[in-house]
């Protein structure tokens, strides 16, 4: 009986290893891991909107959600249902194709930046060199999707409040973009396994970026919120001046969709905020094992702050965000980079700011 | 160029008022908190509270009311109606003693005006109906509360007596 099994078993794994070296086994492969991967953002998302809601409610002495199952755990379930299940209001003359199209653009996009993101030393659909150009590029071009949200809901708010959105997230891509050339400078590397790699010295936790890039670590922080268009950056969609925004005329799943996207977004900061700052995987006190559970921790933190100052900031009025995104962040992170670079260039510190010197 | 307040520049560059809302919200943050789970707790009420209306019996079974309509004539909204007419046995009572739950803006007049403490404003407050007719009350309906309700009503206006 045995022997019949073990050589079932001898045949299943031939055949199965066979499969996996072919063509359609590696795009088998593939899809799984994009499942995966898109399995654990919808599930993030889901508890994420619970998190934020729940940290709200405490910073405000309410307690939150705490009756659809055990502590309110299936509330983000029961809405995402009452949402799928709702009615789509397409508004008139609106361009029904750029209409649909916007919330999925914003979705996907969010999704896709995750392609390059490592959970764990080698944990990524895609090791690709230029990580961090690519995380960028996928993220700039989630704009176009509450621009086209805004332009196609033929109405006064959505419009104004993508228009906003727009610029908004266009000024703070320029002091994000020049943030993360001073962590490049120091790594001498784009990609996120090698950035990690460079932050993996003997004394942990100070070992990582946050020390020596310091003051970014606050200006990538607060770009990011205004990247990700959340409170005190919420301009386009400021319920007291335009409704919600490029939201408007957006019900059920579209809705879903727009909302799913931005949670993701903001998940996304928190992993390049842990990756790029706080070592990703790295334990923070040297002897301790590095692994996955660090860099999850470590995202949970940051979305934590993202809800505390979505709790206790007022919101920002349009011409104090474009002067703190042009007269304050800009110089200042411009001036920052060519300080890193003379830094890293001329070896101040030793390999404090020029990792690749010490093989970090 | 005017002068510049280097206090308060320093202060926005260090994002003092940002440190000091963390500080603030965390302080909230793990403060106990004030919500109630309201169908399972209820917040504490006041015997002075002024519910749904109730009409009372004496403790031998007949009821309170004599049809003297000084809640009719002081209540501000009209919501009261009344008729009576004398019994067989020569006592005074109402016929129809009707209350528009609609129009009630529980101002607590009746039960001020009332010499004999016969319609009184219990401590119910949930009694929320799905069509407009069931807020019609009838004499009926309101003797009805006061047999739920006198438990509670008895004890509420003995320990409001010393104040009246």
């Amino acid at each position: 009986m045995t022997e019949i099994f073990s050589h079932l078993f001898t045949i299943i794994g031939s055949v199965l290893s066979d499969l996996m070296s072919s063509d359609f086994g590696f795009a088998l492969i593939l899809i799984g891991q994009g499942l995966l991967m898109a399995v654990f953002l919808l599930l993030s998302a889901y508890f994420l909107i619970y998190a934020d809601r729940k940290v709200w409610a405490a910073v405000q002495l309410r307690k939150g959600p705490n009756v659809v199952g055990a502590f309110g755990l299936l509330q983000s379930g029961a809405d995402m249902l009452k949402l799928v299940f709702k009615e789509i209001v397409v508004p008139a003359g609106s361009d029904k194709f750029v209409f649909f199209l916007a919330p999925v653009v914003s979705f996907v996009m969010a999704i896709l930046a995750w392609a390059v993101i490592p959970l764990n030393d080698g944990w990524q659909l895609s090791n690709i060199n230029v990580a961090i150009l690519y995380v960028f590029a996928i993220s700039s071009l989630e704009v176009y999707g509450v621009i086209m949200g805004g332009w196609a809901s033929n109405s006064k708010y959505p419009f104004l409040g993508s228009l906003r959105s727009a610029a908004q997230m266009i000024s703070y891509e320029v002091s994000i973009g020049l943030v993360i050339i001073g962590v490049i400078i120091s790594t001498g590397s784009m990609n996120f396994g090698a950035i990690v790699a460079a932050q993996d010295t003997d004394y942990g936790i100070f070992g990582w970026y946050w020390l020596p890039h310091f003051p970014m670590l606050f200006l990538f922080f607060i770009s990011a919120l205004a990247e990700t268009n959340r409170p005190p950056f919420d301009l386009p969609e400021a319920e007291s001046e335009l409704v919600a925004g490029f939201q408007v005329e957006y019900s059920s799943t579209p809705f879903l969709l727009f909302m799913a996207g931005e949670l993701i977004a903001v998940f996304l900061m928190c992993a390049l905020t842990s990756l790029l700052f706080f070592g990703g995987w790295l334990s923070p006190i040297p002897g301790l094992p590095d692994g996955v559970f660090w860099m999850l921790l470590k995202m949970g933190f940051f979305f934590f702050i993202f809800a505390m100052i979505k709790a206790i900031t007022p919101r920002y009025r349009y011409d104090q965000l474009m002067r703190l995104g042009w007269k304050v962040f800009l110089p200042f992170s411009l001036v920052w980079v060519v300080f890193v670079a003379f830094l890293a260039k001329f070896e101040v510190f030793g390999g404090f700011y020029a990792r690749y010197l010490i093989g970090g | 160029m005017g002068k510049i307040d280097y206090t308060r520049a320093v202060k926005y560059f260090f994002l003092a008022d940002v440190w000091a809302g963390m500080r603030l919200g965390l302080k909230y943050f793990f403060s106990p908190k004030a919500t109630i789970n309201y169908p399972n707790e209820k917040g504490p009420l006041s015997p002075r509270f002024r519910g749904e209306h109730a009409l009372r019996r004496y403790p031998n079974g007949e009821e309170r009311c004599i049809a003297c309509k000084l809640c009719e004539a002081i209540c501000p909204a009209q919501a009261i109606t009344i008729d009576a007419e004398p019994r067989e046995d020569g006592s005074r009572r109402t016929t129809r003693y009707d209350i528009d739950m609609t129009k009630c803006i529980y101002c607590g007049f009746c039960q001020e005006a009332c010499p004999v403490d016969a319609i009184v404003e219990g401590p119910n407050f949930e009694f929320s109906t799905e069509t407009r007719e069931e807020l019609f009350y009838d004499k009926e309906k309101l003797l009805e509360n006061g047999e739920r309700w006198e438990a509670q009503i008895a004890r509420n206006l003995e320990i409001d007596a010393p104040y009246r």
